[in-house]
């Protein structure tokens, strides 16, 4: 869902065609992405997840808790800059047919084209910090076989394990 | 915070042990997938992004067209750079309610803040017959349901996609060594395009008015009316004037703002109107084309009378700062299949990005002139 609010960013500023489109969807899906990284948040406190396994070496460790923390900040950051954004240049924010959202900020063009800039960069490493995170899981799942996906997915996927030294 | 301290070194492979894995042709291989995988994000990010089709016309790509032919002017407008604030307000008769369940159409007043312009991107062009006067609006009904169309003087629209506007666009830069377009590039683009010969037949055969207070504005393109049924017309809008019609005349050498001091004036002798006027669409009429008229026998209806008291040099929180994107619509009203559509609302929002970070001087109608 995430994934696909970063592909139909990067699509819309770059479509005449679709504009309107994507525009529609990304506003709704924003704020509902808003709402569910919250309810994860809430949720991850109170059911922290898993230890990191073992194969993973301290630097490792803390990259991996970092890049976590980082991803769930620029998730509610990147919604909210987009409400502040609209709300800047006092386009209406229309979620569905009549159900607007309140602007949360004053009308100030300078503030907008700051914020319009702020939302392009954070998006942007977003989606770095995922395709490193994405990189990083998937040289545990397919290199070392070290069960590290088993912490991510709610079933289990089985490789052989790695033979100790 | 959680424990990164070390697992017993048993549990780890050494880097030695993890080097001699990935020697291995079964976990090279494994290494292959996941570096296709990755590449395979990457890519599509990208090519969705358009980094990949260099020759693609972007909203980006779009207004630096406009700026290649008219230069940077950094906060004004990429197109209908040239403008003047004026304000009042919208009184709906309620016959709209017919044809769309739109908050505007409710019988009763609505605010509204709009802005007259000339077309092109020179902020300070001398005022003459030549170019097409732009005339933008919101409605603020008091409970929502807010409205923004950008209209122009002209029946019809001389292209009918947005590649056609900008190749249209780029054979109209000014030549500087002749100080005129070049004439082959022009020659080759109406060759290219027969739908812009047609249309401007059609916008030549109309005269011009000769000012802006006595002009017809055309929404131009085609949108999606529905009602509180649920049912969906085709429909076209348009500003007629309640000023009596008059000829356009010669450019007035001494006032190089001289439609706008005309408005001014205009204005200030007391308020100015228009009835907003729907063309109701049949059946098998064309939606997707603004270059094509509808028959005149089309139903008109009359939902309202726009009136105008009050008029303003550009200034921050007014008009100025205002994005007439013409797909800024209540709930309602909806855009037709027309490309040009999306395309200027991304156009338009491309433009507004751009000006909104930019530091601004005062517009060529300035406070002292509206007499403010």
């Amino acid at each position: 869902m995430v994934l696909t609010m970063l592909f139909i960013g990067v699509a819309m500023v770059a479509s005449l065609a679709d504009y309107h489109l994507l525009v529609s969807i990304h506003r709704p899906l924003g704020i509902a992405i808003l709402i569910l990284v919250i309810i994860r948040y809430v949720n991850r406190k109170l059911n922290p997840p898993p230890e990191f396994i073992a194969t993973m070496p301290p630097e490792e460790r803390v990259a991996a808790h970092y890049s976590e923390l980082l991803m769930y900040a620029m998730m509610f950051a990147l919604p909210l800059i987009g409400w502040g954004m609209l709300s800047a240049a006092r386009y209406p924010i229309v979620l569905f047919g009549p159900i607007h959202l309140p602007p949360i900020l004053p009308h100030s063009p300078m503030l907008y084209a700051v914020l319009r800039k702020t939302h392009t960069i954070v998006a942007y490493l977003f989606f770095a910090t995922f395709i490193a995170h994405f990189s990083a899981v998937l040289f545990h799942t397919l290199i070392m076989r070290d069960g590290l996906i088993d912490r991510m997915v709610p079933w289990r996927v089985r490789g052989p394990e790695i033979n100790p030294p | 915070m959680p424990d990164h301290s070390l697992p017993p070194p048993e549990e780890r492979p050494s880097a030695k042990k993890l080097l001699a894995m990935l020697s291995e042709p079964r976990t090279a291989a494994r290494m292959a997938i996941l570096g296709a995988l990755v590449l395979c994000v990457v890519g599509s990010f990208a090519y969705v992004g358009g980094w990949l089709s260099p020759g693609l016309l972007t909203p980006g790509r779009f207004a630096d067209g406009f700026q290649e032919v008219f230069g940077v002017h950094p906060g004004f407008r990429r197109n209908h750079a040239k403008g003047v604030c004026v304000s009042g307000y919208f009184e709906s008769n309620g016959q709209g309610t017919r044809l769309s369940k739109a908050r505007v159409f409710e019988p009763g007043r609505a605010a509204v803040t709009g802005r007259f312009s000339l077309s092109g991107g020179e902020p300070f062009a001398v005022d003459g017959p030549a170019a097409v006067r732009g005339f933008g609006l919101r409605f603020e009904p008091r409970h929502g349901g807010q409205w923004r169309t950008a209209m122009v003087d002209i029946p019809v629209f001389a292209v009918g996609t947005p590649e056609g506007f900008y190749d249209q666009l780029l054979a109209s830069k000014i030549d500087p060594a002749t100080g005129k377009p070049d004439p082959a590039k022009m020659t080759a683009f109406l060759a290219a395009h027969p739908e812009t010969v047609r249309a401007i037949t059609i916008i030549k055969a109309k005269p011009f008015s000769s000012g802006f207070d006595n002009a017809t504005f055309n929404g131009l393109n085609v949108f999606r009316f529905t009602n509180a049924a649920g049912d969906t017309t085709p429909v076209r809008w348009s500003m007629v004037p309640v000023d009596a019609f008059a000829p356009e005349g010669p450019a007035d050498a001494q006032d190089k703002n001289y439609l706008f001091d005309a408005l001014i004036a205009r204005i200030r002798r007391g308020p100015v109107q228009w009835h907003m006027i729907i063309t109701i669409g049949q059946p098998g009429d064309p939606t997707d084309d603004a270059t094509l008229p509808w028959p005149d026998t089309r139903e008109h209806l009359d939902v309202g009378t726009l009136t105008l008291d009050s008029v303003a040099a550009e200034a921050p929180g007014n008009c100025r700062d205002i994005n007439f994107d013409p797909l800024v619509l209540p709930d309602g009203i909806a855009p037709s299949d027309d490309p040009l559509l999306s395309a200027r609302s991304a156009v338009y929002s491309q433009s507004f990005t751009r000006r909104a970070g930019e530091t601004k001087e005062p517009s060529a109608v300035t406070p002292a002139e509206v007499g403010q």
